[in-house]
């Protein structure tokens, strides 16, 4: 940029007229432009240094709750999240108590869903279900994003040896057979006893944490290098804060929406695991496991294995439109003034 | 030079993977010798000899130590059937690599074009379709989805066989790719939306538009190549996604591949097996990403290595 | 979903179905005549997990293979009664000394004699340590097993086998055992050829036998094929109707399924979980469901400490009344299983449904309950203990039927109950082998040779190797070994039969029902019989 700015041309400040130089063109154009020192800049266009200027977030955030997307997604997930803790407000009949005899049968009174194989309520099962594939969605996408993204992040804006050592970290565990790992982790003595939610989420996590690194390094090493990068840098901002102000807000969008779809896949995956017997306990519900339950009879009854898909489904869309208003929200370019 | 130093990452990469996924099999519960008996008794002496034959009576450093001394001279051991890991795999790998590129070349190729679309007219009919479309394919596991599809294309329509025949040809592969390849298509597509809709707005398609270029120039050549970046990255880290875990979709249509060699090795706790898919595993991981980053600064000048 | 309407439109098409297939699966295999035996025939399978080796075939998927490429001194016929393939005649006079007298003229593929050296050979090859065979125990009741297979024994020979003749042998057992001709028949026991013992590696992987069939040239393709061709020098009772059988190797039977499905397979023989309901609606009249020897069981271990003593005793019968068995057949398998009333197979020669004591294996929720709380009064059931129930579940449609009977345990019972499933089947053997159950295990056995004995004695003899719970009761073991010096096998099966009332009162394990085979087979084949043991007579199918 600085060698655009130098005086080769003779830019006289201050001019009145601004007299155009270099290539002056022969037509004589009316300026009605004043000097500025005759017309002083109102109260309402004039910079107020005394205050805090707006963060990013603060931006975003102003920019977000006007969103209809926004709302919608933010409203959806409150009830998902309502279902997940009180899931007793929405279902009257027991979950757990499942009687063979009504094994497959069709919707009736006070069964709105119809009956699983077992026998028991698919419309209680869903509800209950909820919480605990919530839980493996978003505190997995929570993880990997903290892990993935932390590694990532330092990965591609720092580059040699930092980059060598937490790539190939990345690579290495990225080749590891989730299956292998999870029965290995299960049987861990901590987790052997009390399998629960957390064990899922920890391996998930464990194993999942190189994809998000990954796409987060690759977004850094594209914006590393940007303009508004150095501009802060040349403004003194340390290496690191450039990074965390800047780089990372920036590299936000494809984060976004990778997170945003995995909080679906760890749900299902959880069924993967269910399936194989390293997932969740069959004591606890979820909807991963009651797909998993599902797909042998998915020929004659589909119902059982649609209602918690649907659930599913429900839960991943309001996170990507939660994603997609974020992510229009954090950036600068697509805002409309 | 950055190329040659990436190949020498691999060496401590290959045996660090190694190490692990080694110990991972040694960790894991149960005892294979008893698992080969399918649960009838076995002569104690016969027990006690083929758990020498397989080294499972030394303790782990040891049974690494003699697999790596093996591998120096190119023996990967032998399986627990008398068969030659080396050849086993070698029939498995270009079966699953043949289907892995067929089901990248197809989240690549219409990942791309349906997240373009997208995000040229987001919040449109179109840009809605693909979002719902996307949704199944998350919701519904793969084991269902290819189930449906095996039985739907394969059996209901007959337009394809329904399992993949020994050989694997490049036709049978194309509904077993479409399956493998569908979860990963719904990411290339939103990254390729998020990324073009992003885009669109920068300065340099402003400057673009106003030199007069044609829509179509400035959305392939100008947006098109600014906005691939993440979605290079997402498949250059899915092909090896996509060999190592095509467990499910290579079980539903019968594809002699590396996913089901993996997932009965696992389950045997047959250690060299596992050891040596995951060590090629590796490589081609380290392989996919060095390509990536070489794209990167194909895609983006400003992006360079030194 | 998409298919809601057109399992409507099969479930009428179903009433028809199942008049017009009554006979279909009758297996008295008269559709045969006029079928073109020319033609090569496929049919599903696994890929074998061992070398091709009779002494070291212990699965399936090999054992198919085995079962066609070689032969025997016996065969079994459709129904399990033996015939005669190599053996002349098989004699003896105190049920410990046999005779062995072979056809002459018989060869192997390759056109060398069978001679009694090579069955002697055989037998000593699979017997002795050294050769880590994996069914060296299936020559345990010859003399001198136990000397071969010790630990470290270089000796190779048994004292037991005996060669007089090129046509004759002799064994000498440890023991009397009076159905020790109703096992020739199994793979172990065939001959092999002199070329084996060079490199019997070598000879696995491309064995020369003396079946109906023999391996092509470079015949196993792993983990996709096994090809086998027609051996004309084969002339026993099982002559092949057809140019060949190819075994295509599936690893799950539900792709299998499918291929059949559009004649890409000719015969399958196990129908998935998730066909279990349309199978007979899908094919129509080209499928079987018949009983073959096999059940399935839940064993209680004797080392629990609550299904111990009295107490014990009377948990195990209330949890045998808990179980609505036709229930979760009807349910679950949608009918395709049989209720079990005793410990063996109704297959088998000397089954009885009617033994006394047999009650206890009927549901009676009331009684279950009564006599549950009958057991607290003697010994209290600890607050809060789950009653487990352990079981692999890398397997097809364990899961749905265990979490069923858990749920009707707990319901009938007033207790906790559920699975505990376990990732893989070698954790599973580890933990039945180290008698590491916490609670009780999921098994079921599937005969290796027709006859009660093999349902009772390797499964709930003192110390028997099968013997998974622990069980031991000296009043049983006499009862077995009663049995086995019995002078015919009719007089056997009648002592094995009390003995197996002893069982109805312990419970060792809880029977639960018997195995059913469901096949189906394409359009490019007539009606497939399919054995006693619920496996196709490959030999017998012809192409349309």
């Amino acid at each position: 940029m600085s060698e655009n700015l130098t005086p080769d041309k003779d830019l006289s400040p201050a001019a009145t007229p601004p007299a155009r130089q270099g290539k002056v063109s022969s037509r004589v154009i009316e300026h009605y432009v004043a000097p500025l020192e005759e017309t002083p800049l109102s109260a309402v266009d004039s910079v107020d240094v005394t205050a805090a200027p707006l963060s990013l977030w603060a931006e975003a955030w102003r920019n977000l709750r006007k969103q209809p997307l926004f709302i919608i997604s933010t409203l959806l997930i409150l009830l998902v999240l309502v279902v997940a803790i009180f899931p007793q407000l929405f279902a009257n009949v027991d979950p757990t108590s499942c009687d063979l005899g009504n094994s497959a049968e069709g919707a009736r009174s006070g069964h709105p869903l119809g009956f699983t194989l077992q026998g028991c309520d698919v419309y209680s099962r869903v509800i209950y279900g909820t919480r605990a594939s919530l839980m493996v969605g978003l505190f997995t996408t929570i993880g990997v994003l903290i892990i993935g993204g932390v590694m990532g992040a330092l990965a591609g804006y720092y580059g040699g040896w930092i980059d060598v050592i937490l790539a190939r970290l990345g690579d290495v565990f990225f080749a590891l057979p989730l299956i292998l790992g999870s029965i290995v982790m299960m049987q861990l003595p901590a987790f052997r006893e009390n399998r629960s939610v957390w064990t899922v989420v920890l391996v998930l996590v464990i194993f999942g944490w190189p994809q998000i690194a990954r796409i987060t390094r690759g977004a850094v090493i594209e914006n590393r290098n940007a303009d508004f990068v150095t501009a802060s840098k040349a403004l003194g901002l340390s290496r690191f804060k450039a990074l965390v102000r800047h780089v990372v807000p920036n590299s936000l969008a494809p984060i976004i929406v990778v997170a945003s779809i995995s909080l679906g896949t760890f749900i299902v995956a959880e069924a993967t695991l269910s399936f194989l017997g390293i997932g969740l306990p069959f004591s606890v519900m979820s909807w991963g496991n009651d797909i998993a339950s599902a797909q042998p009879q998915v020929r004659n009854n589909p119902a059982v294995l649609l209602w918690p898909a649907v659930a599913l489904s429900i839960t991943v869309l309001s996170f990507i439109m939660l994603g997609d208003a974020l992510r229009d929200a954090l950036d600068p370019k697509a805002r409309k003034r | 030079m950055f190329t040659l130093r990436r190949f020498l990452q691999l060496i401590p990469v290959f045996f660090g993977a190694t190490l692990l996924v080694y110990f991972l099999v040694f960790a894991t519960p149960g005892d294979p010798i008893a698992a080969l008996s399918g649960g009838k008794p076995m002569a104690p002496a016969v027990e006690a000899a083929l758990r020498a034959q397989y080294n499972l009576d030394q303790p782990f450093w040891i049974q690494y130590g003699l697999y790596l001394k093996n591998l120096v001279t190119l023996n990967l051991g032998q399986t627990f059937s008398g068969q030659e890991v080396a050849a086993v795999i070698g029939r498995a790998y270009p079966v699953t690599a043949r289907l892995a590129i067929m089901a990248l070349a197809f989240e690549a190729i219409f990942g791309v074009f349906f997240g373009v679309i997208a995000g040229l007219r987001k919040g449109k009919l179109f840009d809605s379709t693909v979002l719902v479309a996307s949704l199944i394919v998350i919701a519904v596991p793969t084991f269902v989805l290819g189930f449906v599809l095996q039985l739907v294309v394969g059996v209901q329509l007959g337009w394809a066989k329904p399992t993949v025949s020994g050989a694997a040809p490049w036709n049978e592969l194309i509904l077993p790719a479409l399956v493998l390849g569908l979860v990963s298509l719904a990411y290339v597509i939103r990254l390729t939306r998020a990324s073009i809709s992003e885009n669109m707005n920068a300065d340099y398609v402003r400057t673009a538009t106003a030199k007069g270029l044609s829509r179509r120039r400035v959305v392939v050549v100008h947006i098109l190549r600014n906005s691939l970046i993440p979605v290079v990255t997402f498949l250059g880290a899915d092909l090896g996604a996509l060999m190592g875990g095509a467990i499910v979709t290579e079980g539903i249509f019968n594809v002699p591949g590396v996913g089901n060699l993996l997932y009965k090795a696992i389950l045997n706790g047959e250690t060299p097996t596992v050891v040596a898919v995951v060590g090629i595993l590796v490589i081609v991981f380290v392989i996919a990403n060095l390509v990536v980053d070489l794209l990167y600064a194909w895609l983006d000048p400003r992006i360079r290595y030194v | 979903m998409r298919f809601s309407r057109t399992s409507k439109a099969l479930g009428v098409a179903a009433v028809l179905a199942m008049a017009l297939t009554a006979c279909g699966g009758s297996g008295d295999g008269g559709g045969n005549a006029g079928g073109d035996t020319s033609k090569v025939i496929s049919a599903n399978s696994t890929e074998p997990q061992n070398g091709l080796l009779p002494a070291n075939t212990n699965e399936v998927g090999g054992g198919r293979v085995m079962d066609l490429i070689f032969t025997g001194l016996v065969s079994y016929d459709v129904k399990g009664a033996i015939q005669n393939e190599l053996a002349e005649s098989i004699k003896t006079e105190d049920s410990q000394n046999y005779t062995i007298k072979l056809k002459s003229g018989e060869t192997f593929s390759d056109g060398s004699p069978i001679t009694a050296q090579n069955f002697v050979d055989a037998w000593n090859f699979g017997a002795a340590a050294k050769n880590t065979q994996l069914n060296s125990y299936f020559f345990e009741s010859i003399k001198g097993y136990d000397k071969v297979s010790a630990a470290d024994s270089t000796l190779d020979k048994m004292e037991g086998l005996k060669v007089v003749d090129d046509q004759t042998f002799t064994v000498e057992l440890a023991a009397p055992e009076s159905d020790f001709p109703l096992r020739l028949g199994y793979t172990a026991f065939y001959p092999l050829p002199e070329s084996a013992y060079k490199d019997p590696a070598a000879f696995g992987q491309d064995p020369i036998g003396n079946g109906p069939y023999k391996l092509d040239t470079g015949g196993w393709q792993h983990n996709v094929a096994v090809k086998l061709v027609v051996n004309d020098k084969y002339n026993g009772p099982r002559k092949a109707k057809n140019g060949g059988v190819t075994f295509k190797l599936y690893n799950s039977t539900d792709a299998a399924y499918t291929d059949v499905q559009s004649d890409n397979l000719d015969v399958l023989d196990q129908v998935p979980p998730s066909g279990l309901q349309n199978f007979k609606t899908d094919f129509k009249d080209r499928f079987v469901n018949q009983p073959y020897a096999g059940n399935a069981t839940m064993t209680i271990p004797s080392y629990l400490p609550e299904f111990k003593g009295e107490a014990g005793q009377m948990r195990r019968q209330a949890i045998s009344m808990a179980i609505d068995r036709q229930q979760i057949i009807d349910k679950i398998f949608y009918g395709n299983k049989k209720v079990a009333a005793e410990f063996t197979s109704p297959v088998l020669d000397g089954y009885d449904a009617n033994l006394p004591g047999s009650d206890v294996l009927k549901f009676d929720a009331a009684k279950a309950k009564a006599m549950w709380e009958k057991a607290d009064a003697i010994s209290p059931w600890p607050a809060g203990k789950v009653f487990t129930i352990t079981s692999n579940i890398d397997g097809a449609g364990n899961k749905e039927y265990i979490t069923a009977m858990a749920n009707q345990i707990a319901t009938n019972l007033g207790i906790k109950a559920e699975l505990n499933p376990i990732a893989t089947f070698k954790e599973m053997r580890d933990l039945v082998n180290k008698k590491k159950l916490t609670g009780a295990s999921r098994a079921g056995w599937q005969a290796d040779y027709p006859s009660l004995y093999n349902f009772l004695g390797p499964l709930y003899g003192t110390g028997a190797g099968s013997n998974d719970g622990d069980y031991s009761n000296p009043a049983f073991d006499a009862k077995l070994k009663e049995g086995l010096s019995a002078k015919t096998v009719e007089a056997g099966n009648k002592i094995f039969n009390d003995s197996q009332e002893i069982l109805l009162k312990d419970l060792p394990v809880v029977p639960l029902w018997y195995q059913a085979v469901q096949g189906v087979w394409s359009n490019n084949v007539n009606t497939v019989q399919f054995g006693w043991n619920g496996v196709p007579l490959y030999y017998d199918i012809t192409a349309k």
